[in-house]
């Protein structure tokens, strides 16, 4: 327990993705079996314990602890985990720590009379630190800033394998993955994959340059809308159903609509959406079904899921990822027939041509479009990036000037720096005009722009609150985003989606910024 | 006849606290005729006093920092000896907080009162260890006085230090420590953990690192860092000033790791708030089993909180049989707050 706690203590406070993966790499290299196998498994959320849940750490603490020095103590900590792992008295010589091993095998068997006994026994036993991991592998949701993509990357750098062959077999794998580790230590062989639900690496797209756009023989390629939704992949095999993400992420718990409506035997690449009355909602209607472990029938209701489908890897047990993709196109439209409930197809644009296509993309401006896919008649289904045969054309991005107003440090490499901007649109009110914040952006400039937007920071501050600077209003920035929809969340009644700083406008006085009203008009609906 | 009772000879002032029959303040934080310091903390010892009296050890400290203001005339006395004052016996008894510290111990017609000023109970290469003087009443700081704050054992927190060196050679570790007691600490513990490259230091540390050696504590090879190519600061550990560390200053490292060494980076909130990638849980002030055990090894009847969190140490004080009570001094632990 005490390695696993010290990697996470460690992933919590570490910024920078390398770092990451460097603590994550010495714990495969140092811990031991199973130990480290469970740690994957709680890395990667594949730990799941139900009987043990805050109010039951909370009374627990409360028969130890004197109620008013804990509510102090909560008080200024802030998190239940956190002051519980701190507060919790020590009782050296009590117990010997539990291992990883312990705590997961023993939680998994026991019955609910019994975890209170168990958990404060390893309560005793641990050091702070170890009570804190112990809390939060038990709780729920380690929050140490790692997906579980990173985790398999990081063990990928480990066995020194690539992470597609990790995404590969993963599916078939159970904890604490023995056979893995043996493999990846060149002890064992590489386990097999489990054939029926196994996620297949996804064949990606590159974004068309200029210069592909002058040489590319477009009468060779076939064109559909780019969705703005998230790429999944539908997996349907003797009576097994997953949904997986891009990253081989097995998202079906939050969509329990489309895995009950995958009443078939195929393997299907498609594009998730929420889709109300045959109209593509806003992203931010997806993004609320995304993360959740359980989801409520009224929000089944209000957002409800769809997938608009575009390519079939598998149908039936036959792999047809070799065949082309006018091919499997085919065999796609015949096996969907006259319809599915919660499933279409993108459709196959009949627009051909260089000049007809740049056309159609300039006026993609429809809520769910995010410009073009461009994608060979002839290409097999291949895993990764290929560069050539798939194209992704976003349309150029919306567009606005604003005013500078907020400016919080950055993290890691970026911590001595004011690299992270709230900017602001005006706007009238009885005063006179004023800036309301439409966003925040904290990418899209040079290392060198951020030195000089660091050094305009400090010379206009006008008031600080923590790591966060008020500046005087003064510098106006173009941002570039890729669309705007209406949010309650928001005090201009406005969210940006991926807005980032396009250029700086040291040019340009701050009243002729742009207003509230100019990013209102751009709110696409259906 | 029997002693008066403390309320009746110390008083709270906007200076500080005051000695009516010594005539003289404890720790003031602003100017006055006379004042007895416990330690070099600048929210403890101030400048421009008429005249002081402190340690040997502190008073250097004192001139070291002040210069030509540490005071009008600055006397010392050691720990263990004996100074009248006005009608009050005044001594020293070790604090075991930084080099110097001290608690100042006074007595008038048979009743004792011992202000402790900051101190701990746990080793520290570079001071002598806190001693428990029987008093009629103990005046204690408060600055981790919660439950929650259990200061781990410092060689644990040197030994992440040297651990995270090693799994990232290319980087520079620049480790935040108050220019007072915290730098040479670290750099002592590091010592003795076996670490014995040269350390940078940031120029803010430069003269009480050299005054701390002359002293007689031993801190092994310090560069300046200002000095050094970012070349010559691949892998290396940089101590500075927490101010220092995750500003325009740190710039020059390569690819630094921000590091702190404070005791508030038990709360990981706190930690994560100031940008730190290692927190190293280390204080030059008691922990709550320190504050408390220290109550009993003192054993004084009554008890006085000054800075920190004073209530929660009251109500253990109270429901343990002790009298206590908060005593607010105005701008104590302000210093405390950005670098126990």
């Amino acid at each position: 327990m005490k390695d696993f706690a010290a990697l996470l203590d460690a992933l919590i406070f570490t910024p920078s993705r390398n770092g990451k993966l460097r603590h994550m790499q010495a714990y495969f290299a140092t811990a031991e079996d199973p130990h480290r196998g469970w740690g994957l498994a709680g890395l990667t959320g594949g730990l799941d314990f139900k009987s043990a849940k805050p109010a039951l750490v909370r009374a627990l603490v409360e028969e130890r602890v004197d109620p008013a020095l804990f509510r102090w103590s909560y008080d200024f900590v802030g998190d239940l985990a956190e002051t519980v792992a701190l507060i919790w008295p020590a009782r050296p010589g009590a117990n010997r720590p539990p291992s990883l091993d312990e705590v997961v095998t023993r939680l998994r068997l026991a019955g609910k009379s019994e975890v209170p006994g168990l958990l404060a026994g390893w309560l005793d036993a641990l050091d702070a630190t170890g009570r804190w991991a112990l809390l939060k592998l038990i709780t729920g949701g380690l929050r140490v800033g790692v997906s579980a993509r990173l985790a398999k990357t990081a063990l990928a750098e480990f066995g020194q394998v690539d992470v597609a062959e990790i995404e590969e077999i993963w599916h078939g794998l159970e904890p604490p993955y023995g056979p893995l580790f043996d493999w990846l230590e060149g002890r064992g062989e590489r386990p097999e994959p489990n054939e029926s639900v196994a996620f297949r690496p996804m064949m990606l797209a590159n974004p068309l340059e200029d210069r592909d756009f002058e040489s590319l023989d477009f009468a060779a390629y076939l064109a559909e809308w780019k969705w703005d939704g998230i790429r999944v992949q539908l997996v349907a095999r003797n009576g097994e159903r997953r949904l997986y993400s891009r990253t081989g992420d097995d998202i079906g718990r939050a969509f329990p609509d489309i895995i009950e409506a995958m009443d078939f035997e195929a393997v299907l690449d498609g594009e998730l959406l929420v889709v109300r009355d045959g109209q593509v909602a806003p992203f931010n209607d997806l993004q609320q079904r995304l993360g959740r472990k359980t989801v409520s029938a009224k929000l089944l209701d209000s957002n409800p899921a769809h997938v608009r489908l575009y390519d079939m890897l598998f149908e039936g047990g036959e792999d047809i990822r070799p065949l082309r993709l006018d091919e499997r196109r085919q065999r796609l439209e015949s096996w969907y027939g006259a319809g599915r409930p919660r499933f279409d197809l993108s459709p196959v644009l009949s627009v051909a041509g260089r000049e007809a296509l740049a056309g159609l993309r300039a006026e993609a401006r429809t809520a769910g479009i995010e410009g073009l896919m461009l994608k060979r008649a002839d290409s097999a289904y291949v895993a990764g990036r290929p560069k050539g045969p798939w194209f992704k054309w976003k349309r150029d991005p919306l567009t606005l000037d604003v005013v500078l107003m907020y400016a919080q440090r950055g993290h890691g490499k970026r911590s001595s720096f004011y690299s992270d901007y709230t900017f602001g649109a005006w706007r009238d009110s009885e005063a006179g005009a004023e800036l309301v914040p439409v966003g925040k952006a904290y990418f899209g400039f040079t290392d060198e722009e951020l030195r000089q937007l660091d050094k305009w920071v400090r010379d206009n501050t006008v008031d600080r609150f923590g790591p966060v600077r008020a500046v005087a209003p003064g510098l106006v920035l173009e941002v570039a985003f890729d669309a705007v929809h209406p949010s309650t969340r928001h005090k201009s009644g406005l969210a940006m989606r991926f807005p980032r700083v396009k250029r700086i406008r040291w040019d340009k006085p701050a009243d002729e910024a742009d207003r509230v009203e100019t990013l209102a008009a751009l709110v696409e609906t259906a | 006849m029997s002693a008066p009772h403390p309320e009746t000879w110390l008083q709270t002032r906007p200076e500080g606290l005051y000695c009516l029959p010594g005539d003289f303040f404890v720790d003031p934080h602003r100017p006055v005729d006379r004042a007895v310091v416990t330690h070099g903390h600048a929210d403890h010892a101030r400048p421009n006093n008429q005249a002081v009296l402190a340690t040997p050890e502190t008073l250097a400290i004192m001139r070291a920092r002040y210069r030509e203001q540490a005071g009008g005339s600055l006397q010392p006395l050691r720990y263990g000896e004996r100074e009248r004052i006005g009608e009050v016996e005044v001594s020293f008894a070790p604090a075991g907080h930084v080099l110097g510290s001290a608690q100042a111990v006074l007595e008038w017609r048979g009743s004792r009162v011992v202000i402790s000023g900051d101190y701990k109970r746990r080793r520290d290469p570079t001071c002598p260890a806190f001693e428990p003087v029987p008093c009629d009443v103990f005046v204690t700081e408060a600055t981790f006085g919660l439950p929650v704050f259990t200061h781990p054992d410092d060689g644990e927190e040197i030994r992440k230090l040297l651990t995270s060196q090693a799994l990232f050679p290319e980087r520079t570790h620049v480790v935040g420590v108050y220019a007072l007691g915290k730098a040479q600490r670290v750099i002592c513990r590091l010592r003795e953990e076996g670490y014995d490259r040269p350390l940078y230091i940031h120029g803010a540390l430069q003269a009480l690192c050299d005054l701390y050696q002359e002293l007689g504590v031993v801190l092994g090879e310090l560069r300046p860092a200002t000095a050094s190519s970012k070349q010559e600061m691949v892998g290396q550990i940089v101590l500075a000033p927490p101010s220092a560390i995750a500003d325009r200053w740190a710039r020059r490292l390569s690819d630094p790791v921000v590091v702190l060494a404070s005791g508030w980076m038990r709360v990981r909130q706190r930690a994560k708030q100031r940008g730190v990638e290692l927190p190293l849980v280390m204080s030059d002030h008691a922990d709550w089993p320190e504050l408390t055990r220290t109550l009993e090894d003192v054993g004084a009847p009554e008890v006085w909180v000054t800075h920190g969190s004073e209530e929660a140490l009251v109500h253990w004080a109270n429901g343990q049989g002790f009298r206590a009570r908060a005593l607010s001094l105005i701008g104590r632990g302000e210093e405390e707050q950005e670098v126990a």
